[in-house]
């Protein structure tokens, strides 16, 4: 056997977090509370910057799922973080309509601007970037997802260096 | 915080070049749109909810038996603007009428095949369409709650369209008592969060479910075995937006637009080596060659080498027979391919073929669930090769194996997934076979 696990116990849950947790949970029959549980993955990443083996278990405990259940979720869907990411995490898209338009191009940009390899982060712990599958925005190629929720369309060189410097700015 | 999402918010897309180009085919679900006027007064303004009024009764009239609703879809030649074409109005009736528990319907707006973004501009400025449309087909089928699962990556969609919902509901055109009837229809958003199988509708209906997206066994089909088990009805965003048009106008109407088996408008999300790339509404039945003036021809003035007709997953066209085609279901399956979801995907004679297979081909093997052991392993089979072919490694025999692994993939797998990826290798194949076999003959005399 290998090094022992250390035992995880369930992350605590603010009341504004179970507050929104609970308008996703209405949606479903009172019996389907599981329904919720990408919901509730994507609100607590978007809270702690990534889903930790902690805030499985808190979702678990809140939905009354096995905790298996929540990590099969976590580890199935591709925008789930199951390790930490930069303060922005980069999404760019890289199939085959983007890459008629320049979104391997882009991301190329992207690593060199920040030296980073794909998928790594920036020492500074800012930006993390990733290359992606399709965002369905394909018109707008070049495309990027940044933190899972706001789409930037149309990133050329130029747009992606504003964007960046930007963003350091905005968060010195 | 504020001032992240200031910044943020100068980089979104406005929809000025996919959607409010002036360059619609006789629109109906885009029609009028310019960005701004998404809300429920503009969408009233525009006639919207008139129908759904008009069915229960609430604008003077008898109002519409459910029987009558159906029929006039099944007259109105719609088909599934998902993919698959299915006449909308067929699959409607297939719902238990007696059923005496829980009924569901889902609006499939998962929408993830490569090179499309239609239903993307259909949600963010004309959501009360989809809203008004699924209350229609809620209420010919009997289905009092319904969900719209929405594309986790276009997480600003999902948020226009539960204030969509929001502004319905206070309007009661949602709720208990639909418009002061007896009809009533719970609605809520649902998001996905990166899982392209999402998208196949049993897939779909385990992930809203709060489980991995792996498509069940059919039969039993969701209209008998759904959502919790309960029957189901799952219709593509576009389709549901489509519905309210025929109910105001009249199912001969929309079908007199298009062609006959082909009712109505389609939008085409055409993107790739175009000179504008964006969405295009347009009646069924349209050339490919006014599409592609529309948007602008082949960019920088360059040859058309290739069409995929209908998303990644539809087999790709040379030139001489895309140009030769009509855009609707029958003529693209003439030609070989499919419609799909309308994702026209153009590229001009600089395009590596191989290149582009292999992107595909990536794509498929990241996307495949894993649930059956011929498109979890076949996907793979087909990146390596195609990726050995375009670095310099292929050998003669390759080509042979590539289609084979493509064939044993087809037929043997849940869901289509698998036909997916193997649809896109033997057309690539058969149509341009030459360019993998000089990848391979060039590696050979290197070797030697």
């Amino acid at each position: 056997m290998s090094a022992a696990v250390e035992p995880v116990s369930a992350a605590p849950l603010s009341e504004a977090t179970q507050a929104r947790f609970a308008r996703e949970v209405a949606k479903y029959p009172p019996e389907q509370k599981q329904s919720a549980v990408m919901a509730c993955l994507s609100i607590v990443q978007q809270e702690q910057g990534w889903v930790s083996p902690e805030n499985e278990l808190a979702v678990a405990e809140y939905l009354g799922m096995p905790p298996m259940a929540v990590h099969e979720v976590t580890t199935f869907y591709n925008m789930y973080n199951q390790k930490p990411v930069g303060r922005f995490k980069l999404n760019v898209c890289t199939n085959a309509p983007c890459m008629f338009a320049g979104g391997p191009q882009a991301l190329q940009h992207l690593c060199d601007k920040l030296g980073v390899q794909p998928y790594g982060t920036t020492a500074d712990g800012m930006f993390t970037v990733q290359p992606s599958e399709c965002l369905g925005a394909c018109g707008d190629s070049p495309v990027m997802l940044v933190n899972d929720r706001h789409m930037c369309s149309y990133m050329s060189n130029d747009k992606l260096d504003q964007l960046v410097d930007g963003l350091r700015k905005a968060e010195d | 915080m504020a001032r992240v999402q200031e910044i943020l918010a100068q980089f979104q897309a406005k929809g000025v070049e996919t959607c409010f180009h002036g360059r619609h085919i006789n629109p109906q679900i885009y029609a009028e749109l310019n960005g701004g006027n998404w809300g429920l007064k503009d969408y009233e303004a525009r006639g919207g909810y008139a129908a759904l009024r008009k069915i229960v009764g609430q604008d003077g009239g008898a109002g519409m038996t459910q029987d009558e609703v159906i029929a006039e879809l099944k007259a109105s030649g719609l088909r599934g603007r998902g993919g698959a074409g299915f006449p909308t109005g067929l699959k409607w009736s297939f719902m238990p009428r007696g059923f005496p528990g829980q009924k569901y319907l889902v609006c499939n707006s998962d929408e993830g095949e490569p090179g499309t973004f239609k239903d993307r501009d259909i949600l963010m400025y004309n959501p009360h369409a989809v809203i008004e449309g699924m209350a229609i087909a809620a209420y010919a089928m009997g289905a009092s709650v319904g969900y719209n699962y929405i594309h986790g990556e276009v997480f600003q969609v999902y948020e226009r369209f539960e204030a969509a919902i929001e502004q319905a509901r206070e309007a009661g055109y949602l709720g208990q008592g639909v418009m002061g009837s007896t009809f009533n229809f719970q609605l809520h958003a649902h998001h996905g969060f990166g899982a392209y199988i999402c998208g196949e509708e049993t897939a779909l209906l385990e992930s809203l479910e709060g489980k991995k997206g792996q498509p069940r066994f059919k039969p039993p089909f969701p209209a008998s075995f759904g959502l919790y088990g309960k029957p189901t009805t799952i219709n593509n965003t576009e389709t549901f937006a489509a519905t309210p048009w025929i109910i105001r106008n009249g199912g001969p109407a929309y079908l007199e637009c298009g062609k006959p088996n082909n009712g109505g408008t389609k939008i085409f999300s055409i993107q790739g080596d175009v000179e504008r790339p964006g969405n295009y509404e347009i009646p069924l039945g349209t050339p490919f060659a006014k599409l592609l003036e529309l948007a602008g021809g082949v960019r920088g003035g360059k040859t058309l080498k290739a069409v995929i007709p209908g998303g990644s997953s539809s087999p790709v066209l040379p030139a001489d027979i895309i140009m030769q085609c009509t855009m609707d279901y029958d003529s693209i399956a003439k030609a070989g391919s499919m419609l799909g979801s309308g994702a026209v995907m153009v590229m001009d004679d600089s395009r590596d073929m191989v290149e582009t297979l292999l992107r595909l081909s990536y794509f498929y093997m990241h996307e495949s669930c894993g649930q059956c052991t011929p498109c979890r392993e076949g996907t793979g089979w087909l990146w390596r090769m195609v990726e050995r072919i375009e670095h310099g490694q292929g050998r003669p025999e390759d080509l042979d194996v590539l289609d084979n692994v493509a064939e044993n993939i087809m037929g043997r797998t849940i869901c289509a997934l698998g036909d997916a990826a193997a649809m896109p290798v033997r057309a690539m194949l058969k149509h341009f076979r030459h360019e993998f076999a000089a990848k391979i003959d060039a590696a050979q005399k290197q070797a030697a």
